[in-house]
């Protein structure tokens, strides 16, 4: 089971989030004094308990209250180097001497950017506190002196014995004492915890078991020794003493706060850990902070952008410093300097801070927040969209992370699970092979519809729903088959589904994996009814005769041993150890006798997996009671030993799980998803490179891999690497090469040149590696060094369609050091690859290959626990809301509920929104550098004096109030095609993927249009004002005209470009465009008014009365 | 049939905002548009530049240096700044009709009223007739708020402490003898200046406004003894006052001084020789500054300003020049029609 890093977000309720935070621990009480390193709990003991001073079951996932909300916020605000950027920037203003500009344009800016933020963590914080309050105002009944009382969750202590009901949420981490069920079991829910929706079963120590009742809890003293509190879910470790005995726990004896119990009336519990200190708290922990690549190179851009600010600022200090000594020194009787200034130098340092304030605004204060705020709408339209929602299982796409959207327009590798994702994870039993002989075939190939069985009338308890076309399978269990009925006798017995009986004969069964279900369901069907089970017991219904097996050992299932067995004993107290698993671990266990059986079964196997299907092979093993009770003893041996406890477990499971009798093989057929052949097809159209990565034998995937149309009939080859050992693996990794070399040339000889040249290269370098390793490599026949990887323009020019089946054990190889880079060429020359028996690791190993050598954006999609890996290390995890619980969802970025939303998430959402951001920064880094830049230009006809060129009122609102709605309206609303023909035409993806939209070429291109408009801005205006007069002869160079003239003619044109960009003019952006403009003229007149100059004539001192309205604006 | 369908509450609202169906215009800038447009765009631009530049060439201008850097200049003597209350003559003679109204405008170059330490330091509020300030003058005058003695300078500042302060008067020689040329100094200001932003303290006379202020230190007279004739001219309303408290926004500028529009000259100026007596008080030689006088005619468009003609012309020129590239591309490059 993986263990997760974050939980549902009814935890942890934030808010989409505006604006990025860092890691933030949750529960920030659980810092103690001291480092815990053992945990003592007394039962029903407060005094001894307070003495810790454990942290109280009172969770505060808030950050802040009244008080210190302003002081913290604002400190974490702070934090942030563009807050503090012009934090300093108003500290510099307010010194006199370097005051060019007042202190209000900087702090309007950022008041309201802090604002927004403070607002914006304001709400999420109120929402935090009120979730806070609802859990831990919850009621819990609480042992206190013998009676129960009712008590809140947060005045639940440490050591305290609470009573838990069905249905309820647990608390707090409790040991469980006993309960209401017999053997002291109790069943739980863990989906808010793992996300994992079937029940899991606990059961208490024996001797608390028999506690029972509050009386004798009452007097319950028992001492919990064990671990400190970690945020490990799978684990616990501790021990019990009571009455001078020693118990050893474990997970097994815990419920963890966040479940919910089940099918349980009542159970008590000792509460261990509480509030911060729980699983669940530790859990919370966010995860890392996922940027983009626009963010990197933003942020790369913002910092030439301080380059170039500093460079401007020298260059006008050091003019200044002429200007001072050659004319400024001169012009002192008109002008003398300010009295700390005494020589040239000085000046030219103060001028130098001077013009840092000025043209600050290169680097925008507001960019940020704009990022910020078209990331946010563009998540809502994903979240909105009508076309990514799945009625059927009724759940909207949605954005989970708000920073990564214009990535979605960049992919180029798309890593995919298979079940689950491009499956729909229904499994039907579909065929089965017993006894050499299979079932399950569609005998009428050419008949319309065949035959469904109906198996109520042979069996009553058989589900309606279960579909199977062979009736020959029914003969065969109707005549009493032997093997067949061991068979479906095996099916119903090992397994770990739960039953649930709410009327007779109406069973439901809650199944870990979609799988077993159908596995257990098939048995039903076919007369052997699995009912019930406790912990010792089995009761299933053979062929109608109701049959109880007592249970002896569960050998579990994981993702190492791929098997899982039972060992009971049936009522005739024979025993036998019953063993499914995947075909290639079981078939080398089986007794040497099964030989003819075994090849028979593989023929079928490989049938089964070429048809796409899941197969699984079972076996028996019948035990002596001599041999069962020297296993159970190494067993129990095992099962006590401290450490490697997993280890030790799995190698006494190993010692019986041998010699087992075959008994035949399942096959069941898992459906692909609606639309994923045509998503495979259009996104491979886009030049996305699909992988998949299954767990699934390579029969089945490369089937599934046809049938879904990632791999076709019209490709020049499929290779399929399957080597055991580093040099096969190399070996046919270099063969396939060579074969798409010797494919592409036969196709076009144009490029033979460039080939022979490197494969020439090739064998130099491969003689001379030789050589140098033949003196180590010694004893080898056989030894091939690394090929050396091809340039890779030459692999890039490989033209013709390969396909790539990788196995598990050869992917291993494959991504070892010395051979990542060969493996990755070869495989990025394929256009489809599939990795088959990949586990979890190997899966986040591939993606961070490809991150690493292809320096391309990925995406990971996934519906369950095994792909979390994989979906946290890809630039964009997606997961899919399926069957398989919620955990990758939980993980992901972007969750929806089926596979070909994909195209749409990709082609429509991502390309909208790359598009959006680009011509977003495109124009944003224009508009500044237009702005700014006439002050420089100024700079050499204002002695340098750090003169602005424009009134401060317009350098206050030109970022926030002139220039940032309709720019905001682009990024938010902008589309240059509609989303059907992004469909159409999947070519026009391309641009994102080759990243040209905005890169670091457009950004200089942006800059010195800005750069040009700025000259454009100034010396117009300077060359037509200098001389110019009005009709009644007074002169027009007056810096009031001047500056008016130029901040108008600039509002003009950056507004006209901004049309010029808006390729989609919707009402929004009509509002915003021409309200800006109508903005600027109704603040110019108001600021301009002679009111405001009656009131405030030391502020607002640019009066023009409404006659004399005389800008006149060239652009 | 009827089929009612129940939707399902989660899911999202089918609104042409949420689905991004917004109703919108996308212009597509295609040949057809935009070739025809710069062609227009252009040729409209040539036609105003045609116009402003032949309306520009018409207006008179008259440009003359009495700086005195000239050692044959008779202002030379005035360029010792020991030498007090000189006046220098310059003669010139103007070839044909110089067409009225005529503006007579003196000039500075290489003088930074645009520079911001300049520009910051003067009071609004005193110059408002605000008495408070009389008193205390705003910080931002220093170094000219206060004299040695602490006394508070109204109107404080370095503009106001710089105030150009050269006279003309222009006489024209007919036969020998001097006629005065008579000067217009009315409404020469900025209306927002004469009437909002400048106004004296509501005293009279005048005068008991500024006791126990100073004049500033480069003046002669103090500012409400600027004229003593008109008290509409008089105070911080003096329109001489006003004009150079408007700053320059480059370092070299011309300001309004006189217009000459009344009597024999409602015309203009009739060609003949004329001559301009200047008192020579201001001193620009110490930081290379030029000092000249100009007379100018306007037009509808203003005064001469060829450059304007010129841009206009440019760019409608390059417009034009553009869609015949664009022209030639399109030509050649163009999609098939079938498309």
């Amino acid at each position: 089971m993986t263990v997760l890093k974050d939980f549902q977000e009814q935890w942890f309720p934030l808010i989409l989030p505006l604006h990025r935070k860092k890691t933030q621990s949750v529960g920030g009480r659980s810092k103690h004094r001291w480092t815990e390193e053992e945990r003592k709990v007394k039962a029903n003991d407060r005094e001894y308990n307070e003495k810790f001073q454990y942290a109280s079951n009172c969770i505060m996932t808030s950050k802040y209250n009244i008080l210190t909300f302003l002081p913290v916020n604002l400190f974490e605000q702070f934090q942030e180097v563009a807050n503090t950027y012009f934090l300093f920037l108003l500290i510099l203003q307010l010194i006199p001497q370097i005051s060019s500009l007042s202190w209000f344009t900087t702090i309007v800016p950022l008041a309201l950017v802090l604002s927004i933020t403070a607002v914006k963590d304001a709400t999420d914080d109120y929402f935090r506190h009120k979730s806070d309050n609802q859990v831990n105002n919850r009621q819990s009944q609480v042992l206190i002196r013998g009676s129960l009382q009712n008590e809140k969750w947060m005045n639940v202590r440490v050591g305290d014995i609470i009573k838990l009901e069905n249905n309820q949420f647990v608390a707090a981490d409790v040991l469980l004492l006993s309960s209401s069920e017999p053997h002291g079991l109790c069943y739980i829910e863990t989906a808010e915890l793992d996300g994992e929706t079937n029940m899991k079963v606990r059961q208490s120590v024996p001797v608390t078991a028999e506690l029972g009742d509050p009386n004798n809890l009452a007097t319950f003293n028992g001492e919990v020794v064990c671990e400190p509190p970690n945020n490990k879910l799978d684990r616990f470790c501790g021990s019990l003493y009571w009455r001078d005995r020693k118990y050893l726990l474990t997970n097994q004896n815990m419920l963890l706060r966040g479940c919910v119990l089940r099918n349980t009336e009542a159970c008590y519990g000792l509460v261990i850990f509480a509030g911060p200190d729980t699983k669940l708290m530790q859990n919370s922990g966010r995860t890392k902070f996922k940027r983009t690549s626009i963010d990197r190179l933003m942020n790369t851009l913002v910092l030439w952008i301080f380059g170039f600010l500093v460079c401007m600022g020298v260059i006008l200090a050091v003019g200044n410093a002429v200007w001072e000594k050659e004319v400024g020194s001169l012009f002192q009787s008109y002008l003398p300097w300010d009295p700390p200034v005494d020589n040239f130098l000085f000046s030219a340092f103060l001028s130098f801070w001077s013009y840092v304030i000025i043209l600050n605004t290169v680097v925008p204060i507001s960019l940020y927040v704009s990022v910020e705020v078209i990331r946010l709408g563009h998540s809502y339209f994903i979240n909105w969209d009508r076309q990514m929602f799945c009625s059927q299982c009724n759940t909207a796409a949605e954005a989970r992370t708000t920073t990564l959207n214009e990535e979605l327009g960049q992919v180029e590798y798309i890593f995919s699970d298979k079940t689950g994702t491009l499956t729909q994870n229904i499994m039907s039993f579909n065929k089965c092979s017993i006894n050499g002989q299979t079932y399950g075939e569609r005998t009428d190939q050419m008949g319309t519809q065949p035959k469904r069985l109906d198996f109520s009338p042979f069996n009553p308890l058989a589900d309606p729903q279960f579909c199977f076309y062979d009736d020959k399978l029914l003969e065969s269990v109707k005549v009493g088959d032997v093997h067949t009925h061991e068979f479906f006798r095996l099916l119903s017995l090992c397994h770990t589904v739960m039953s649930e009986e709410k009327s007779e004969g109406h069973l439901v069964y809650k199944a870990q994996s979609p799988d077993e279900g159908a596995l257990v369901t098939a048995a039903r069907n076919f007369g052997f009814v699995f009912r019930s089970r406790t912990p010792g017991t089995i009761t299933t219904s053979e062929m109608g005769r109701t049959v109880t097996y007592s249970l002896l050992a569960i050998l579990d299932f994981n993702n190492i041993r791929k098997r899982m067995s039972v060992i009971v004993r049936n009522p005739e107290g024979r025993i036998r150890l019953y063993c499914k698993g995947a075909d290639t671990v079981l078939l080398e266990r089986l007794h040497p006798s099964n030989l003819e059986l075994m090849t028979v079964t593989s023929d079928h196997l490989n049938e089964y997996g070429a048809d796409g299907l899941r197969t699984l092979a079972l076996a028996f093993r019948d035990l002596s009671e001599e041999e069962w009770e020297v296993w159970s003893e190494s067993h129990r041996f095992a099962g006590k030993a401290t450490d490697c406890r997993e280890d030790r477990l799995a190698a006494s499971y190993d010692l019986i799980e041998q010699d087992m009798m075959l008994l035949g093989a399942t096959a069941i057929e898992d459906k692909l998803q609606e639309g994923v052949p045509e998503t495979i097809a259009l996104l491979s159209l886009t030049n996305i490179k699909i992988w998949v990565l299954t767990g699934d034998k390579q029969e089945t995937a490369v089937n599934i891999g046809y049938s879904c149309k990632m791999l076709t009939d019209d490709m020049a080859e499929v290779f399929i690497i399957s080597g055991h050992t580093v040099q096969s693996v190399r070996q046919e990794l270099r063969s396939a090469r060579d074969r798409m070399m010797e494919l592409s040339r036969s196709r076009d000889g144009g490029k033979r040149g460039g080939m022979e040249g490197w494969a020439e290269a090739c064998f130099m370098g491969n003689g001379f590696q030789q050589d140098q390793e033949g003196d180590v490599g010694g004893g080898k026949v056989f030894h091939s060094p690394p090929l050396p990887s091809p340039p890779s323009s030459f692999m890039d020019s490989i033209s013709g369609e390969f396909g790539l089946v990788v196995n598990g054990h050869s992917l291993a190889h494959a991504l070892e050091a010395d051979m990542e880079a060969e493996f990755v060429s070869t495989a990025c020359a394929c256009k489809a690859i599939i990795c088959c028996r990949v586990t979890p690791l190997q899966k986040a190993q591939v993606v961070e290959l490809i991150k690493k050598h292809k320096k391309a954006v990925t995406l990971a999609i996934g519906d369950g626990a095994n792909d979390v890996s994989m979906i946290k290390s890809a630039h964009i995890g997606v997961g899919i809301s399926g069957q398989e619980g919620i955990q990758a969802v939980l993980a992901s970025d972007y969750s929806f509920a089926q596979f070909r939303f994909l195209q749409r998430l990709l082609l429509v959402h991502g390309r909208w929104s790359y598009l959006r951001m680009c011509r977003f920064l495109c124009y944003f880094f224009y508009k500044n550098f237009a702005f700014t830049m006439v002050h420089f230009w100024f700079g050499f006809f204002c002695g340098f004096s750090a003169q602005t060129v424009y009134d401060q009122y317009f350098i206050t609102l030109y970022n926030i109030v002139y220039t940032s709605l309709p720019v905001l309206a682009m990024g938010i609303f902008d589309q240059d095609v509609p989303d059907h023909r992004s469909l159409e035409y999947p070519k026009l993806y391309e641009p994102g993927q080759l990243n040209l939209l905005f890169n670091k070429k457009e950004f200089f291109i942006c800059i010195a249009q800005g750069i040009y408009t700025s000259v454009v801005l100034f010396f117009v205006p300077y060359a037509v004002l200098s001389n110019a007069t009005q009709s009644n002869g007074v002169p027009l160079a007056d810096y009031q005209t001047f500056a008016i003239s130029t901040a108008t003619a600039l509002v003009i044109v950056v507004s006209v470009q901004i049309a010029l960009d808006t390729g989609f003019w919707t009402v929004i952006n009509h509002m915003f465009v021409w309200g800006s403009l109508g903005f600027y003229f109704t603040i110019m007149f108001a600021l301009h008014s002679q009111t405001l100059f009656r009131i405030f004539p030391n502020q607002f001192h640019f009066v023009v009365p409404k006659t004399h309205c005389c800008s006149r604006s060239c652009g | 049939m009827v089929r009612i369908k129940k939707e399902s509450p989660d899911r999202p609202d089918n609104t042409a905002f949420t689905q991004q169906r917004l109703p919108a215009w996308q212009p597509i800038l295609s040949a057809g548009i935009v070739i025809p447009g710069f062609v227009l765009i252009g040729l409209a631009f040539i036609g105003v530049g045609v116009g402003l530049f032949i309306t520009s060439r018409d207006i008179q201008v008259l440009e003359i240096d009495y700086t005195g850097t000239d050692q044959t200049s008779d202002c030379n003597k005035c360029t010792n700044p020991n030498t007090k209350n000189c006046v220098c003559t310059l003669s010139f003679n103007i070839d044909t009709l110089f067409k009225g109204p005529v503006f007579f405008y003196y000039g500075l170059t290489n003088y930074f009223q645009n520079h911001r330490r300049y520009g910051v330091s003067r009071d609004y509020k005193q110059l408002y007739g605000d008495l408070a300030n009389f008193k205390d003058p705003s910080t931002d005058c220093a170094p000219y708020r206060l004299d040695s003695r602490n006394n508070p300078i109204v109107p404080c500042g370095s503009v106001a402490n710089s105030l150009f302060n050269d006279t003309f008067k222009l006489y024209q020689i007919v036969n020998g003898q001097r006629n005065v040329v008579p000067f217009d100094g009315k409404g020469i200001a900025w209306w927002t200046d004469y009437n909002v932003k400048f106004k004296n303290p509501d005293v009279t006379p005048l005068q008991n406004a500024f006791n126990g202020t100073v004049k500033p230190l480069f003046w002669t007279k103090a500012v409400y003894e600027l004229d003593f004739s008109d008290p509409s001219n008089n105070g911080f309303i003096n329109q001489d006052f006003l004009v150079w408290m408007r700053r320059a926004a480059l370092p070299n500028f011309r300001k309004l001084y006189r217009r000459i529009a009344e009597e024999n000259y409602t015309n203009g100026l009739p060609a003949g020789n004329y001559s301009l007596e200047i008192s020579y008080n201001y001193p620009v030689l110490s930081f290379n500054g030029r000092k000249k006088v100009v007379f100018s005619n306007v037009s509808w468009m203003g005064g001469k300003n060829d450059f304007l003609g010129i841009a206009y012309l440019v760019i409608g020129s390059l417009c034009v020049v553009m869609s015949v590239v664009m022209l030639i591309v399109y030509a050649k490059f163009k999609f098939p029609e079938d498309d």
